[in-house]
């Protein structure tokens, strides 16, 4: 019993090993620390790589690690709760001792620590995605949430005609894109169309099944309901299931945040009336870019406004637009 | 089936199993009506808080439909509770499933029939392997589903790409049908909880009317014994897990069809929604009691109250809050009848 079950630890230890030789090979150029090459090494730590919008990034970054001669990886936690796991891929990359650390924060304040001890090994830092409240990063590759959310509420007012019910439906209530999504569509709804009534924000963790579930109750509660404001590609997809369920594709205004195929789909089949687009792709590059452009002594602004567009049936196969999009 | 011989099978259902049942068919049955009293109630509630809107027909049926996924999931998590074990890994094996039935259908193109059918026999091979693990590896079902919801949770996101995959919604209009379509022309009832219903029928029929619902129960009750009077309650264990995966893949096409897309990032949190349901309908967590009608109750108080908050626009901090307290409610006072009835 004894040696199967030192037989079974050996295998399981050369089965991990051999994983974590095939995985840590995986990302561009492979992760060797800028000791063992010429060239520098950038690590990036993101607040998650499963869902397509990361992967965008992801692409991004890679796209322009391949321009400027760097290498990089990219990485993060499985899901936008994990604060913890996020922490233990900012010290593993500490130790790879990286040239730049690119970093979009699960938790800023959580972070500040470690971000203090990459700045002590003079490691620049770039943050992207949501803000990080310190000092440390050079700079911030981001979208202006609130401003884009604030967008699609001046035109969800526009196509609501400017009074009746609207639904708000965010992914989550702690995470900084959640939160400034939410306040920006309140805000700018308070602002455009003071006459319409916002209906309690809800929240789906941007779980497609979940976020039908919830969207289908707002549509049963609110026989007057005019439009529903879907925060982020998960939302937007249960939002988008459930209306055409329901039998309401059309009859209701669904204005989506992101891409993907689903949300695209119901652009060109009037389901969804339009949608705010970051630009993913566009964040990758910048956090590279800047991350470069600091290790040669370049400066870099404060704060890379990486954009955001409305896209609609009339202009979703502009050129412009579909850079920008995901399927 | 019976490898055994058919007088020791006889003889163990008489001796092992009939305090078992005895003592709990009356409670048991007293329970299935607490719960149902309690459905009622709720939904009572919420139909005078709503009188327009919560008790009709289509809010009804939007509450049937959410009940659908969590209710599959559900009736296997009974028949593997009632084993005194549990199963963490059935929300990711429910992900990991979809994507195998979108990479069936969708990227092999192979015949929808055909990869439902593999479909549900994937997620009983991934119950086999659970069954496998607890029964002969003897490791703590707790562990062992712990390992498989990480593995089903990685190999989703690795079949996948980490991307989600879609189905046509013209090739596989038939796919989409199981769950959105309606059997019954012009009423928009969901064809997934007609799915649910048959589903749980033959999760009923296993558990009271067959060999694996009596064995379940007997080795719930008391592993030991069950083994001493001659049961291989190891092959019966992996029996039961495989089973039980069985209906974890029926709740993949569910889902998948619901979203007309498997979505290798979900699937977290579904089992906990899972055991919540079983609980709440009175299958103890120490094994050896339980029933499917408790479990599809359970998980209809579940979807109730969500939809119910929902339509009266509470805030979701404090959905969660709610339903919260009526889980430790409706445990609290299963244990205080249970305590009642072992002093007396």
């Amino acid at each position: 019993m004894r040696k199967i079950s030192m037989g079974l630890v050996a295998l399981g230890a050369t089965v991990s090993m051999a994983l974590a030789a095939c995985s840590s090979g995986a990302p561009a150029g492979g992760s060797a620390p800028a000791s063992s090459g010429q060239k520098p090494y950038i690590a990036i730590v993101s607040k998650g790589f499963q869902h397509q919008f990361w992967q965008a990034v992801k692409q991004g970054a890679e796209q322009q690690a391949a321009k400027d001669g760097v290498t990089i990886t990219f990485e993060g936690p499985a899901t936008e709760s994990e604060v913890e796991a996020q922490m233990t891929m900012l010290t593993n990359a500490l130790a790879k001792k990286p040239a730049a650390l690119g970093f979009a924060a699960l938790d800023s304040r959580a972070a500040a620590p470690v971000l203090q001890q990459f700045k002590d090994a003079n490691i620049p830092v770039v943050a992207f995605d949501s803000g990080v409240d310190s000092d440390i990063p050079v700079t911030t590759a981001a979208t202006n949430n609130k401003a884009a959310a604030g967008e699609a509420a001046k035109h969800m007012c526009k196509l609501i005609g400017g009074s009746g019910t609207v639904g708000v439906m965010v992914h989550d209530q702690t995470s900084k894109t959640g939160q400034d999504r939410r306040d920006g569509f309140l805000e700018g709804m308070k602002a455009n169309c003071p006459n319409a009534k916002v209906l309690e924000p809800q929240y789906g963790k941007g779980d497609p099944n979940i976020s039908a579930d919830i969207a289908s109750s707002i549509i049963e509660a609110n026989k007057d309901l005019k439009g529903i404001f879907l925060a982020n590609e998960g939302t937007a997809i249960g939002g988008i299931k459930a209306t055409q369920q329901k039998g309401m594709s059309g009859k209701i205004v669904l204005i989506g945040f992101d891409s993907g195929n689903d949300q695209i789909n119901a652009i060109n089949d009037g389901t969804m009336a339009g949608a705010i687009t970051q630009n993913p792709v566009g964040i990758g590059e910048q956090v590279v870019a800047a991350a470069v452009k600091t290790l040669h002594g370049e400066p870099v602004p404060k704060v890379i406004d990486t954009g955001f567009y409305w896209y609609d049936k009339s202009n979703i196969n502009d050129q412009k637009i579909q850079a920008v999009l995901y399927k | 089936m019976s490898t055994e011989t058919k007088p020791t099978e006889t003889k163990v259902s008489e001796t092992t199993i009939k305090p078992a049942s005895r003592g709990g068919s009356w409670r048991e049955r007293l329970q299935q009506l607490m719960a149902l009293a309690g459905l009622v109630l709720i939904f009572a509630v919420f139909s005078v808080a709503s009188p327009l809107i919560f008790p009709s027909y289509s809010n009804v049926t939007t509450i049937l439909f959410s009940t659908t996924v969590v209710g599959l999931l559900a009736l296997a998590e009974t028949l593997i509770i009632i084993t005194s074990g549990i199963d963490l890994s059935v929300g990711t094996v429910m992900t990991l499933a979809a994507v195998m039935s979108a990479t069936f259908i969708v990227n092999w193109h192979i015949p929808v029939w055909l990869g439902i059918l593999m479909t549900i026999l994937f997620g009983g091979l991934i119950g086999l392997i659970n069954g496998f693990n607890v029964a002969i590896l003897r490791l703590p079902p707790f562990i062992a589903t712990l390992a498989m919801m990480l593995v089903a949770q990685g190999l989703a996101l690795v079949i996948s790409n980490a991307r989600p995959i879609y189905f046509d919604a013209k090739e596989h209009a038939r796919y989409i049908w199981l769950s959105t379509g309606s059997i019954i022309p012009g009423t928009r009832f969901p064809n997934a909880v007609i799915v649910l219903a048959l589903a749980a029928v033959v999760a009923f029929i296993l558990l009271n009317k067959t060999l694996l619902g009596r064995y379940d129960i007997s080795i719930g009750s008391n592993e030991e014994a069950t083994a001493l009077s001659g049961i291989n309650t190891k092959k019966w264990l992996i029996i039961i897990y495989a089973v039980a995966g069985l209906f974890v893949g029926l709740a993949a096409i569910m889902i998948s069809a619901r979203l007309g897309s498997a979505q290798p990032a979900t699937g977290l949190g579904y089992e906990l929604q899972a055991i919540a349901a079983v609980v709440i309908g009175g299958t103890s967590l120490s094994g050896g009691k339980g029933t499917i009608v408790g479990t599809i109750i359970g998980a209809l108080i579940i979807s109730v109250i969500n939809n119910g908050l929902q339509i009266m626009s509470v805030r979701q901090e404090w959905q969660n809050v709610i339903l919260g307290l009526v889980i430790l409610v409706v445990v609290f006072i299963d244990q205080l009848r249970a305590r009642r009835a072992a002093t007396t």
